[in-house]
């Protein structure tokens, strides 16, 4: 959901491509209707890509009609209980790296890149 | 649950260890937090299985209180990261999932944000000291990115003022309540041990919904 907003930087700056992650899985409540809403607000082709970043081959490339369990399932474990503890985002036109701590994206620039 | 439960349970949440007047940090008190979340959820059904964000975030407890009553996705943005890992504990502590992001609102493009947000849940700055008009900026932010609906605090004396820019956004605003909120004594600059400030709780709604 984030993209680079480095002054100037204003095409190709989506997805921020992920590097040096370390993923923590956080197990959470499943909630099939939360993640039915979810899906018609996903950018899938995004996601897939970001999915993939991070050795997350479960996804298909393209987004099923029929939504069963099993595909929801998996969808809850990527979206919602796949957590990057550490790691870079980096933006794929000008490669500014924007750090990932404790698992907070820092998205602040310096002033001089504003 | 019960708005006296939901108050008294944000009774344990966390305040800024040290305050940063610059960024106007008061943190929200739990009774205003408990009354915007109560109000949100039992009146317009705005928290169960949502997607809420909260802007300005600060000790978090506006996403706490969500999260109590079940909202499924809260985001929590702030500038200062000193805020944040005070958030973090008390979420951690309440056993809360909330996903940060370490953002200057102002900079930062939310352009995808957009329609992944029901509801924000936010008490932005007011827009004091050096401040002038960022409490504007963070709610044309909000706005523009919540799907549903944008709960927040202004204060008071600015009521025409927001309703002026609510019309020419085309959103609804509808001033839900006028609430006391109780700034502690916690800057030199302050004479008296606290102050009272009457602020608005304003809903702002979109008006396709």
């Amino acid at each position: 959901m984030l993209q680079c907003h480095v002054k100037g930087c204003n095409s190709n700056n989506f997805p921020l491509q992920l590097s040096d992650v370390e993923i923590e899985i956080q197990e959470t409540d499943f909630n099939p209707k939360f993640l039915r809403n979810m899906l018609s607000k996903l950018e899938w082709n995004a996601l897939v890509k970001t999915a993939l970043e991070i050795n997350i081959t479960t996804l298909p490339n393209v987004l099923p009609n029929d939504l069963d369990e099993e595909f929801l399932k998996m969808l809850h474990r990527v979206l919602l209980e796949t957590h990057i503890k550490q790691g870079q985002m980096i933006c794929p036109n000008c490669n500014h790296t924007y750090p990932i701590k404790d698992g907070i994206p820092n998205m602040l620039l310096s002033e001089t890149e504003t | 649950m019960r708005l006296k439960n939901l108050e008294s349970e944000l009774q344990v949440v966390a305040g800024f260890d040290k305050p940063k007047i610059q960024l106007e940090q008061y943190c929200t008190t739990p009774h205003l937090a408990a009354r915007m979340l109560y109000t949100a959820h039992t009146v317009y059904d705005d928290i169960e299985s949502k997607v809420i964000a909260d802007l300005g975030c600060g000790c978090g407890i506006l996403s706490i209180a969500a999260n109590l009553l079940d909202s499924n996705y809260n985001l929590a943005l702030d500038i200062d990261n000193d805020a944040l890992q005070i958030a973090k504990e008390n979420c951690s502590e309440f056993e809360v999932d909330v996903e940060f992001i370490l953002a200057d609102l102002i900079s930062t493009s939310t352009d995808h944000l957009q329609n992944k947000v029901d509801t924000i849940v936010m008490n932005p700055p007011f827009g004091t000291k050096n401040n002038e008009g960022i409490d504007i900026i963070f709610l044309k932010k909000a706005i523009e990115i919540a799907t549903t609906s944008v709960y927040s605090l202004h204060k008071s004396s600015t009521r025409e003022y927001i309703r002026e820019k609510a019309k020419n956004w085309g959103v609804e605003c509808e001033v839900l309540a006028e609430m006391k909120f109780d700034i502690p004594m916690m800057y030199k600059i302050h004479k008296k041990k606290s102050v009272d400030i009457e602020v608005d709780f304003i809903r702002f709604a979109k008006k396709s919904f």
